[in-house]
C-alpha cells in the first residue's frame, strides 16, 4: 500500500468514469449558502429534477447577513430576497437550514466543522472556494460553481478530474507571535498564487502535527489562494478529539467504528507524491500582504518590494498593486496608516482566534482613528465568546462586537470599506475592491497583527505592541 | 439533452491585459445580490471599467472599436479567487463565447466549460501578437479551432491548447455534465450504500 489520503477518498467515492475521462465522484456532504445556490435550485426546477439526498445537504446564510441590524426584513431588499429564497428552497426540498433564528447560523466553513458535519475520509463540496477549509479534517473538499451545485443537488455527484498531490511539510516550532495564518501566507508567497494549479496540497510535518484543529482550518482555508482547489491534513487524535460529542458526529459504538475507519484514510507512510516541499517553522515571521493578491506578501520587518527587483513576469502586477495600495516600493510596510481593523472570516473567525487576541488586547484601547470590528464566524462562536467574557474585553477595548457572518471579508452586506480606506484584515483576499469599495485597500495578516494595527493605528509588529515573547 | 458540439469559435477579439485577474474583478461581489444570473452582463469588470473612465481613459470593454467582440484575451491565472459562477455567467452574458489566456484558475475553467465557453491557452508572446492584430484591425475575425488546437487571425496561426477532457466535452457536445451524471444514478446509489456516513 502506498496511497495518499486523496487516493483513498477518491477510490471510495468514485462512481464511474465519464465519457470524457472525468470521474463521476460521489459528494457525500454538500454545503450551500444564499449566494450560489438559488440559481441552482432554479435550474433544478427548469429540468424537473429533485434533490436526490436532501439529508446530505446542509445550508446556512452568511455572505449577505447584516452583522448589526439583523431583524428581518433586512433594509437591503436584495439581501432579503436571497435569505427568503434559501429558506423556501430548503423547506421545499427538505434540506436542513441553520437559519438566523437557530442560534447555529454562521459562515458555512465554520458551521460545518462545529456541527460535526465535516468528517474525515469524506468528500465535501460547496459553492464557495474556501471549501478547502474542511480538508483540515482529512476530507477532500472542493469549491464549486453553481452549475455543479445543481449537479450535486440532483445527483449527489459531480464530474471532476483527479488532482495531483503536493506534500507540503512544515517542521519545527513557530516563534511566539507567529501563527497558522503566517504559515499559509508564507507558503503562498513562496509557491505563488497559481503554484497549486492542478494540485491538492497535503499539509504535514511536526508543525501541523502540533497544530490545533482550528489552526489547520486556517491553513487549509487559503489553499485556493495558492491555486490549489483542495488542501488537507491527515486526520489524527487532534481531529477525533475535536469531533467527539458534536451534534452530527457518530455516537456510541458507531464512534469507535468511525474513528477506526477515519484512521484508515490517512496517507500511508510510503505514499507517493507528485511533489514534496519542506519549510522550517523557525524561518517564518509575522507576514502581511502589500499588494492585490495573497502572494504579494512580506514579513513585517521587510520593505515593500521595488518593482525593478521583482521577476520580470510579475512586474506589471507589482506596479498595478503599488498604485492601488498607494504604497511605495522600497519603503517599510510597518507604520502604514490603518483606517479599519477587521477580525473575522472563515479564515480567522473562530473561537481560538478571538481567545488569542482577547488575551493580548485586554486593557488596551483601539486607536482613535481606527474603526475596529469583531465578527464571530458563527452564532456558536459568538455565544461561547460572550459566555467566556471575550466579547466584553473586545468592547472595553473599543471594538464593535457584531453578529456572525462573512461581513467585511467581501462586503456583500452593509460592512464595507469607504473610498480608499486601508483595512488591516484577518480575512483571505486582498483583491481590488474585495472589501466593498473599488478603491479600498486590504492588508491581510493574522488576528493578533490586526489587533496590533487597531491599537496603534498603523501596521505594526504585534510582537512589539503586545510584548509577545 | 443534446448540446451543441463546440469545435470552433469565431468572432472578433478584445484584449484585457493583466495577470491574476480574479473573479471579484470580473464581477464585484456587490453585484451578486441576485437569485438569477440574468442581468449580470452589464456589470462585467464594472469597477475596472469605471476606474479607467475616471482616469480619462477607455477600458477595452468600453472601447467602441471592440464592441461586439466575442473572444476575450488576457494574461495568466485568469479567473482566480472566488468560485462564483457569476463570473463566467457575466462574461457569457456580456457576449463572450471563448476566452484565451496564458493559464486559467481551475474552478473558473470548469465553470466556463460547463457553460460551453471554451478556455484556451496560448503563450504570452502569441497572445501579445494576436492582441496586436486585433489592435491594428479590430474587425479581424479570430477563429479558435478546438480540434486542430490552433487560433487563427489575419493569415496567422497560433498554437492553442486545452486539456483533453475539456476538449472532448466541448467537441462531443457533453460540456454540461448533468446528462452524463444523471445516467449514472444507479451506480451513485450503489456507491452511496458502501459509505456509512451517507446512511446517517
Amino acid at each position: 500500500m502506498s496511497q495518499t489520503l486523496l487516493d483513498k477518498v477518491w477510490e471510495a467515492h468514485t462512481v464511474r468514469t465519464l465519457p470524457n475521462g472525468s470521474t463521476q465522484l460521489l459528494i457525500g456532504t454538500h454545503l450551500i449558502h444564499e449566494v450560489t445556490s438559488p440559481q441552482a435550485f432554479g435550474m433544478l426546477r427548469d429540468l424537473g429534477l429533485k434533490v436526490l439526498y436532501p439529508g446530505r445537504t446542509f445550508a446556512t446564510v452568511d455572505h449577505i447577513v447584516p452583522t448589526d441590524e439583523r431583524e428581518e426584513p433586512f433594509s437591503d431588499s436584495l439581501a432579503d430576497d436571497m435569505i427568503k429564497a434559501l429558506r423556501k428552497n430548503c423547506a421545499e426540498s427538505g434540506v436542513k437550514f441553520f437559519d438566523l433564528p437557530s442560534g447555529q447560523q454562521g459562515i458555512v466553513h465554520i458551521v460545518g466543522p462545529e456541527q460535526g458535519i465535516t468528517q474525515p475520509g469524506t468528500t465535501i463540496a460547496c459553492g464557495d472556494s474556501h471549501t478547502s477549509t474542511h480538508g483540515a479534517f482529512g476530507a477532500i473538499a472542493f469549491g464549486i460553481g453553481t452549475s455543479q451545485v445543481r449537479d450535486v443537488l440532483a445527483t449527489q455527484t459531480m464530474a471532476i478530474r483527479k488532482p495531483k498531490v503536493r506534500r507540503i511539510n512544515v517542521n519545527g516550532k513557530l516563534s511566539p507571535g507567529v501563527y497558522a495564518k503566517d504559515v499559509i501566507l508564507h507558503i503562498i508567497r513562496q509557491l505563488g498564487v497559481n503554484g497549486g494549479l492542478g494540485y491538492a496540497y497535503e499539509y504535514g510535518g511536526t508543525t501541523f502535527d502540533a497544530f490545533t484543529q482550528e489552526e489547520r482550518m486556517t491553513v487549509c482555508n487559503m489553499s485556493i489562494e495558492g491555486g490549489a482547489r483542495v488542501g488537507y491534513v491527515n486526520p489524527d487524535e487532534t481531529t477525533f478529539a475535536y469531533l467527539k460529542g458534536r451534534p452530527y458526529a457518530p455516537k456510541g459504538a458507531e464512534w469507535d467504528a468511525a474513528v477506526a475507519r477515519w484512521k484508515s484514510f490517512a496517507s500511508d507512510p510510503d505514499a507517493a507524491y507528485d511533489d514534496i516541499i519542506t519549510y522550517n517553522a523557525e524561518d517564518i515571521a509575522p507576514t502581511v500582504t502589500w499588494g492585490i493578491n495573497p502572494g504579494q506578501a512580506i514579513f513585517i520587518g521587510e520593505n515593500v518590494p521595488l518593482p525593478a527587483n521583482v521577476p520580470e513576469k510579475d512586474r506589471a502586477t507589482a506596479e498595478e498593486a503599488l498604485a492601488h495600495m498607494l504604497l511605495k516600493g522600497g519603503q517599510p510596510i510597518k507604520g502604514t496608516k490603518v483606517d479599519v481593523a477587521f477580525l473575522g472570516s472563515c479564515t480567522n473567525g473562530r473561537l481560538s482566534d478571538l481567545t488569542e487576541v482577547a488575551k493580548h488586547i485586554k486593557g488596551r484601547k483601539v486607536h482613535s482613528g481606527v474603526k475596529a470590528i469583531v465578527v464571530p464566524g458563527s452564532q456558536g462562536v459568538a455565544a461561547l465568546a460572550e459566555s467566556m467574557g471575550l466579547a466584553a474585553i473586545f468592547k472595553d477595548a473599543g471594538f464593535e462586537w457584531r453578529g456572525a457572518g462573512c461581513s467585511m471579508c467581501l462586503g456583500m452586506n452593509p460592512d464595507k470599506l469607504v473610498g480608499d480606506q486601508l483595512c488591516a484584515s484577518s480575512s483571505n483576499r486582498n483583491f481590488k475592491g474585495r472589501q466593498g469599495s473599488p478603491t479600498g485597500r486590504t492588508v491581510l495578516m493574522s488576528p493578533l497583527m490586526v489587533a496590533a494595527a487597531a491599537v496603534t493605528g498603523e501596521i505594526s509588529d504585534a510582537r512589539e505592541v503586545f510584548e509577545v515573547k | 439533452m443534446a448540446l451543441e458540439k463546440i469545435t470552433q469559435v469565431t468572432g472578433r477579439g478584445v484584449f484585457v491585459p493583466g495577470d491574476d485577474i480574479d473573479t471579484d474583478r470580473i464581477i464585484p461581489a456587490r453585484f451578486m445580490k441576485c437569485v438569477t444570473f440574468d442581468g449580470l452582463g452589464e456589470f462585467t469588470f464594472a469597477d475596472a471599467r469605471s476606474a479607467t473612465k475616471e482616469e480619462g481613459k477607455t477600458h477595452p470593454l468600453d472601447d467602441t472599436r471592440f464592441a461586439g467582440a466575442s473572444i476575450l484575451l488576457s494574461g495568466s491565472n485568469f479567473g482566480c479567487g472566488s468560485s462564483r459562477e457569476h463570473a463566467p455567467q457575466a462574461l457569457y452574458r456580456f457576449g463572450f463565447r471563448a476566452i484565451i489566456a496564458e493559464s486559467f484558475a481551475e474552478i473558473f475553467f470548469g465553470n466556463s466549460t460547463t457553460l460551453g465557453m471554451p478556455c484556451v491557452v496560448m503563450t504570452s508572446d502569441d497572445i501579445r501578437a494576436l492582441a496586436g492584430i486585433i489592435e491594428s484591425d479590430p474587425a479581424a475575425l479570430v477563429t479558435i479551432d478546438l480540434l486542430e488546437g490552433k487560433v487563427s487571425a489575419a493569415d496567422m496561426d497560433f498554437a492553442a491548447s486545452l486539456p483533453d477532457h475539456a476538449k472532448e466535452a466541448l467537441v462531443s457536445g457533453r460540456w454540461d455534465a448533468i446528462a452524463d451524471l444523471l445516467e449514472g444514478l444507479d451506480d451513485v446509489r450503489a456507491r452511496a450504500a458502501t459509505l456509512p456516513y451517507m446512511a446517517a
